[in-house]
């Protein structure tokens, strides 16, 4: 399989041609820094995104907490995750990087607050 | 009515103000103040929940609360105080004086020893662009549609369509889709891009929305509420070609057709004011024409990325600092940039040569497009900086760094040659 | 619902008839088809307060605008409107344009309008720096004037209701009911009125509602004319009214201050078959700014914060009328009301009034009439003093949430809570301007949405733009 890819590592926005299959890459070019490289390889093999969205909270001033996972989560569980972050309701107080959802759909990253409410 | 001292004032709690409020501490200026017309100090980064933000400055990627977050933290530490809920009615560029009304203290009178402008930007709304049809409910900036979704717990609509292809239309194209509405496409007039790389990618690619470069919206159908948008592709002259137009049925449309500086605080200081970036002139201490009154952030020009903010903010709260203090470097004499080829705006616009060792970053936006170029300063008929670029976008800040000493012309030309 | 007299529209019009029939002892309804007062032509228009000058003389029109024009100084003070007497210019560029001028001065002294003066160029250079060098020279109309035209609107119907008129709004007449000749009941949506009198003052629908009692004798056309609203920072502005010389077509587009600062650039004048279409069309744009250059050669549409159409009813045949019937008693059919419309809409009251009176019907003057209104604080002119006390005597004046028109919550919610108070993102915008400032209401929007939806304790979903079905926002994400 090929692909390209555009790297989002920085505003560069390199265009990374990369060939192989599943885990196997059998050519990888266009990128122009050592992170960029990681970067199209992981996007190949196993795409992942940060993942950001508000929960309910009770108790607040405010009728939203503003979350993000802790780490990248796999591309493809993004809509389960979503469902979870739906059905969740904080509560104040909250500091920032409290964990609000533990190890989200099984995939091992957490969902943590972006600020303290 | 009530009347207060401080050294430094800055007229906005949001990313640059903070930083500005931040670096004017560290630098040693006693009270230092800022004046927020929110409940809460973080400005339009309170709404930005996604990540993107931090990567240059803080070398990892940080949501939009997080970012304000530190700053918030620092100025917290450094006893940086805030007014809260207070609006700011004028500025007096001589008297350097504020005047603001807030709920709790009433119209309150601010006597600053220096003024840091940090009131950021606004977004261009549908008038500006003369977006012919109907005027229904259901148009929204992408702006206001972020703020109700992410802060007020509301969706504007279900079935979108954004014209325009900025970071804050992507951005809201993927957070609605996100929360299960439907975005039809992304409409942008130009034949590129107008925000990152990275929100094409990871906001419209992940999610098959699609991006429909050289087209515009001809028309806004409905009388009540949105019923739908005419689109259609334009010619090189950005008309829409009549036999492309097609329908789009929608309840929302989301404008994301740039920003402009938020300057009628600046205009009643009679603030010299740029016809191209809309924000006030300014030198490398991001001091404006009145001396003492600095400004910073996107009140100045429209950056890409809140790191920029943020360096130039510095920038501009540590001055500001120096001059309640008395310590501005000496002027000696002042130049100009100058924009050459393929350059659109420089900031700072002007230099002041005070006769010291000193790295004078330049930032700016090219008009085009390119790829393979170089990035080069000159002065006096010398070319005293080149850098190679692997591409350049208007919709991304490029950044050239001078010495001082090098400025022997009167003026310094940057421009993007091949 | 009984009444002695219902009036159909609670435009500039009927709201004008309403409060000068509430200084007699009468039963008022009026009824309207739209959630807020204001009607649709009084809603956007070009907000000049007219002097008569051009009327065809002789014509009712002529009667009620030149007399209606100096009754405008009291009534802006009685009932708290702002409005200014800045004047008009008719500048001639060309000198088949300058030739003109004498029939122009000609007519305006058969309508009465004595005062109009002939200018030099160089003397309308003067008044009007922007106006094209090559002005050979044209009247000064010292009386046309420029109002808020919403607050005029609600100013009249506040009053009108102070005096006991009741307002009846989201119910569109659907019948008009009558007997032996004589209106008996007015039928709405909502609900059915019997009545004495029945006055229709619909306006752009007024050929409907006389087709309900079998008098549509003539038709309504919908002229559409769209405007530019320009920044009040834009580079080209003008002190007064500056008009073009009228053609054989068309009165021509012009260009203004609105009495806010804004500047006013339009209009176009397109007649339609669709009654509902207030769409803005690049062509109708493009040839306010080609025609409008003429006139004013700087003028800069790019600094526009808004474009709107307006729908003026034009009658088929022209002319206003106000009709009565020999077979049909009661019933009084108002047409042609055009853009003099705002103008008369206090002078058209005292003429209906009249009619009434030879109808037989008793007229009994109130003891007790309220001949004055205050209107809502406008923060922005206050002193900061003023200003200052007013916010430690209520804290919600201090927080500004319109920031491009700095309107404060106290505004606002005075707005909301007065009687006859808004209930739409629109009647908000137009009682305090909230959102009519140059982020169009970017910002204050989403603010204002909360404080609808919280005065009147329901969900933000049920807040509407303005009539029904224009829902602002769909629901919760969470």
């Amino acid at each position: 399989m090929e692909k390209e890819i555009i790297c989002t590592v920085c505003p560069m926005g390199c265009h990374i041609f990369v060939e192989g299959e599943g885990d196997r890459i059998d050519r990888i070019e266009g990128f122009t820094c050592k992170r960029g490289e990681e970067y199209g390889r992981a996007e190949f093999s196993h795409p992942v995104r940060i993942l950001t969205s508000t929960v309910k909270i009770t108790g607040a001033d405010q009728p939203l907490l503003p979350v993000r996972s802790e780490g990248p989560v796999p591309k493809e569980l993004i809509p389960s995750c979503m469902e979870e972050i739906r059905n969740t309701v904080a509560k104040a107080p909250v500091g920032v990087h409290d964990v609000i959802i533990e190890n989200i759909c099984g995939c091992g990253v957490n969902i943590i607050a972006s600020d303290t409410v | 009515m009530y009347e207060t001292k401080c050294d430094v004032a800055i007229i906005g709690g949001g990313p640059a103000g903070l930083s500005a409020a931040v670096a004017a501490k560290k630098e040693g200026a006693e009270k230092v103040l800022i004046i927020e017309r929110d409940v809460k100090l973080g400005g339009i980064l309170q709404q930005c929940i996604h990540p993107g933000f931090g990567l240059t400055y803080f070398n990892k990627e940080l949501t939009g609360p997080e970012y304000a977050g530190a700053f918030k933290e620092e100025a917290k530490k450094l006893s940086v105080d805030a007014l809260l809920d207070a609006m700011v009615l004028s500025v007096d560029g001589e008297e350097k004086t504020v005047t603001c009304v807030c709920s709790e203290y009433g119209v309150t009178k601010i006597h600053a020893g220096s003024i840091v402008l940090a009131m950021g930007c606004r977004e261009r709304t549908r008038a500006q662009i003369q977006i012919p049809g109907t005027r229904p409910a259901g148009v929204y900036t992408a702006g206001a549609a972020q703020r109700l979704i992410n802060r007020q717990n509301i969706v504007v609509g279900k079935d979108i369509v954004i014209l325009g292809s900025g970071d804050i239309g992507m951005i809201m194209a993927r957070r609605m889709t996100l929360e299960g509405c439907k975005v039809h496409a992304v409409v942008e007039i130009m034949d590129y891009l107008a925000g990152l790389t990275r929100n094409k990618v990871q906001c419209l690619d992940d999610f098959g929305i699609p991006l429909k470069l050289s087209h515009t919206v001809t028309r806004i159908k409905g009388n009540e509420r949105v019923e739908g948008v005419y689109i259609a592709e334009v010619d090189e002259n950005k008309k829409p070609i009549p036999e492309t137009e097609e329908f789009i049925p929608c309840d929302t449309l989301l404008l994301s057709v740039g920003l402009i500086p938020e300057n009628e605080i600046t205009r009643g200081a009679e603030i010299e004011i740029s016809p191209v970036t809309n924000g006030p002139t300014v030198n490398q201490y991001m001091e404006t024409s009145k001396e003492g009154i600095f400004a910073c952030g996107n009140v100045v020009h429209v950056n890409d990325l809140v790191d920029n903010v943020t360096v130039e903010s510095e920038k501009a709260g540590k001055y500001a600092a120096k001059y309640a203090k008395g310590e501005m470097p000496s002027r000696n004499r002042t130049v100009p940039s100058v924009c050459g080829n393929n350059v659109r705006y420089i900031c700072p616009q002007t230099i002041n040569i005070s006769g010291e060792d000193e790295k004078i970053s330049l930032y700016f936006r090219v008009m085009a497009p390119d790829t393979g170029v170089f990035l080069t300063a000159s002065s006096a008929g010398k070319e005293i900086y080149r850098k190679k670029e692997l591409r350049v976008n208007p919709g991304e800040m490029c950044h050239v760094v001078i010495n001082a000493a090098d400025i022997t012309g009167d003026d310094v030309t940057i421009s993007v040659v091949k | 619902m009984k009444a002695d007299v219902v009036i159909i529209g609670a435009g500039a019009v009927g709201c004008g008839i309403a409060r000068e029939l509430s200084r007699y002892k009468l039963d008022i309804v009026v009824v309207d088809k739209n959630e807020d007062i204001g009607g649709d032509a009084s809603k956007s228009n070009s907000a000049i307060i007219h002097t008569g000058y051009d009327a065809s003389p002789g014509t009712l029109e002529s009667q009620l605008v030149v007399s209606a024009n100096v009754m405008y100084d009291k009534i802006t003070e009685d009932l708290d409107i702002p409005f200014k007497r800045c004047g008009a210019i008719l500048p001639a560029i060309t000198d088949e344009q300058f030739e003109k001028l004498q029939d122009i001065k000609h007519k305006a002294f058969l309508n009465g309008v004595y005062d109009v003066e002939y200018k030099t160029g160089p003397e309308l250079l003067e008044m009007e720096p922007n106006l094209n060098p090559e002005v050979k020279g044209g009247l000064f109309i010292p009386r046309e004037s420029i109002i808020d035209p919403f607050i005029l609107v609600q100013a009249l119907a506040e009053n009108a209701n102070d005096n006991g008129v009741r307002f009846l709004l989201n119910s569109k007449v659907t019948d008009i009911k009558t007997a032996d000749g004589m209106v008996k009941e007015v039928v709405t949506e909502k609900e059915t009125i019997q009545a004495d009198i029945v006055i229709n003052g619909a306006a752009l629908y007024c050929d409907e509602i006389a087709a309900m009692v079998g008098k549509a004798d003539y038709k309504v056309v919908a002229r559409r004319g769209q405007f530019f609203i320009l920044d009040k920072n834009t580079s080209c502005k003008v002190n007064g009214i500056v008009l073009p010389i009228p053609t054989k077509v068309t009165k021509g587009k012009l260009m203004c201050p609105t009495i806010h600062g804004n500047m006013l650039v339009g209009p176009t004048a397109e007649d339609l078959d669709d009654k509902t279409d207030k769409s803005v069309t690049p062509e109708g744009l493009k040839s306010i700014e080609d025609d409008v250059k003429r006139l004013i050669p700087g003028v800069n549409v790019r600094d526009g914060i808004t474009q709107y159409a307006g729908l003026r009813p034009n009658r088929v045949p022209e002319g206003l009328h106000v009709d009565t019937y020999e077979d049909l008693k009661g019933y009084i059919n108002l047409s042609g009301v055009r853009s003099t419309g705002l103008t008369l809409s206090v002078s058209m009251g005292i003429y209906i009034a009249d009619l009434i009176r030879e109808l037989g019907y008793p007229m009994v003057l109130k003891e007790d009439f309220k001949e004055k209104r205050k209107g809502i604080t406008r923060v922005k002119e206050l002193s900061e003093e003023e200003r200052d006390a007013l916010v430690k005597s209520d804290p919600a004046y201090g927080r500004v949430i319109c920031r491009c028109e700095t309107v404060t919550e106290g505004e606002i919610l005075e707005a909301i809570r007065r009687p006859l108070g808004a209930r739409s993102m629109d009647a908000v915008k137009r009682r305090v301007r909230a959102g009519m400032g140059r982020c169009q209401g970017g910002f204050c929007g989403p603010k204002v949405l909360e404080i609808l939806a919280r005065e009147a304790q329901v969900d933000e979903t049920k807040i509407n733009k303005n009539n029904d079905g224009s829902y602002m926002v769909v629901g919760k994400t969470r």
